[in-house]
Parts: structure tokens; sequence; C-alpha cells
């Protein structure tokens, strides 16, 4: 590139820096806190950096989307049946490492050598030349086009995926109602 | 509006903040054994696919990885729903939030 070191590209460079790190910090925090309250709100830490990451891949819609979906909707939820399910502590390590432990510490260790392997392999194929996008590229009316016209099967499933869910949510929370009151029925 | 090059980072530094986030949240969902912290990997791992799909979106100029990221969001929101019911139900019933110990999946 020829303006390899103008303004813009620097900036850019020092945003992704600081929203890659924070995401990579938070997720580590997420895995490694052992009060869920204190996880989930290192999630939302990650889910606001992530957002960041996608205004730099020019993706506008994804980036409102995720704020609002995942550190709005989402993670209120989380809050909300963490304070009802109440500060119950992780029960504490039972003996020394399990096989299923030792197994798990592998399986990541092995996702991560091939992560660095493969990028190491890819760098200088095809994933370094990027086409150029014009200002529509990720705004709302054009992933709304994208949605009524390309994607239309995908959006009619998405909907009637989220049905399901509501009501799986719902017939979830019922049944145990339900055996709750006939158990205290039966004590009296 | 102009037609915009990438600046900043090449497309691979994002696929590899996007790979280690995979990584992380599968190791959170394997290691951790309170339900509502694997949900909460399991967040992290559906993240690091979304970064992926949106970043090879940008790469190839194309849209379909950023439909696909929104439906991946809405089935994540679908498995927070139901992971979260499993959670409340559980706590009703006075179990233990422990996925090592919920090993069965009797009524």
């Amino acid at each position: 590139m020829i303006l390899a070191f103008s303004a813009g590209n620097v900036l850019v460079w020092a945003v992704w820096m600081i929203a890659g790190l924070a995401c990579l910090a938070s997720g580590v925090a997420v895995i490694s806190f052992s009060n869920p309250f204190f996880s989930a709100l290192a999630l939302i830490g990650n889910l606001g950096s992530l957002a960041v990451l996608y205004l730099l891949l020019s993706a506008e819609f994804v980036a409102a989307a995720q704020v609002l979906v995942y550190a709005g909707a989402v993670m209120v939820m989380f809050l909300f049946v963490i304070a009802y399910v109440g500060p119950r502590q992780e029960t504490p390590w039972r003996g020394g490492p399990s096989w299923q432990t030792i197994g798990a510490v592998l399986a990541a260790g092995a996702i991560f050598v091939e992560i660095i392997v493969v990028l190491g392999l890819k760098a200088g194929g095809r994933l370094s030349d990027v086409h150029a996008v014009n200002g529509t590229f990720g705004s709302p009316g054009w992933i709304g086009r994208l949605f009524l016209t390309d994607h239309l099967l995908a959006f009619e499933i998405t909907s009637i995926v989220l049905l399901v869910a509501a009501v799986g949510g719902v017939i979830l929370g019922e049944h145990t109602k339900r055996r709750d009151v006939a158990t205290t029925e039966d004590a009296a | 509006m102009q037609g915009a090059a990438l600046l900043g980072p090449g497309i691979v530094w994002y696929v590899g903040i996007a790979g280690f986030l995979f990584g992380i949240g599968a190791l959170g969902v394997l290691v951790r054994r309170n339900p509502l912290i694997v949900l909460l990997s399991l967040e992290i791992m559906l993240n690091g696919a979304n970064l992926a799909l949106i970043a090879f979106a940008r790469s190839a100029g194309n849209g379909a990885g950023q439909i696909f990221a929104l439906a991946v969001m809405a089935v994540a929101a679908s498995e927070v729903c139901v992971g979260l019911g499993l959670v409340v139900a559980l706590h009703r019933r006075r179990l233990p939030l422990d996925v090592d110990r919920l090993s069965e999946l009797r009524g």
C-alpha cells in the first residue's frame, strides 16, 4: 500500500489493537472468574469490543444489532437469572486433574496451535487481497434488501427458530411450576 | 462516497482474533462446571464464529457472511432462552448447578 503510514491507517491500527486486546482479555476473564455475575459483566465488555471490530470491518448494522440484542437483551436476561439463582459458588475442586480436564486442555491447545499454523500458512495467500466496497456495504437498507431478496428462506427460518425457542422456554418454566405445586400438595 | 479499501490490519488479523476467541470459549465450555458460565463460554464461541464470518464477508465484498452472522445471533438468543430456562428449572428443583453431577437427563 502506498499510504501505509497515513494518519487514518495508524488510527485504525490503534483502535484495532485496543479493541482486540480488550476482546481477548475480557474473554479470558469470562472463563476465569468464579462468580458468574462478574463473568457476565466481562462478557458485556467482550461484546462491546467485538462491536468495535465489526465497525472496523464496515458491518455497521451487525454492530448495532450486536449491542442491542446481545449487550442489551441477552445479557439482561443472563443477569436476571444469575440474580435469581443467587450467589452459588462452584463446587470445590475434587482431587487431582481428571482425564476430562486433561483432555479439555489438550483439545483447546490443539485448536490454538491449529489456528496459528493455518494463519501462518495462509497469511501470504488469498486472504491478503481484499475487495474494495462502496458506502452502502453493511448499511441497514442493504441488509434489509438482502434479507428480503436473496436470503428470504433464512429470514423465515430464523423467525421459526425464535418462535420454537420461546415456546420451549415457556414450557420449561411451566412444567416445573406445576410439579412444585403437586409436591407441596402431597406434603400437605 | 468513494470505494473504500480496508485500512489498518488485514483480514488475517481479524480471523486470528476470531480463532483465539473460539479457543477461549471452547476451553471454558470444557473446563468450567457451572452451567451459567458454560452458557457464557458458548456465547464467546459463537461470537468468535461471527467475527470470522464478518471478516470473510468484508474480504469477499459479499453480504452473505453478514446475513449468516445475524442468523447466528438469532440462534444464540434462542439457545440462551432455552438454556436459562433449564437453569431456572434446575434451581427450582434444588438440584446442584454442576454439569458433571447433572449427567442424567431424566424428568
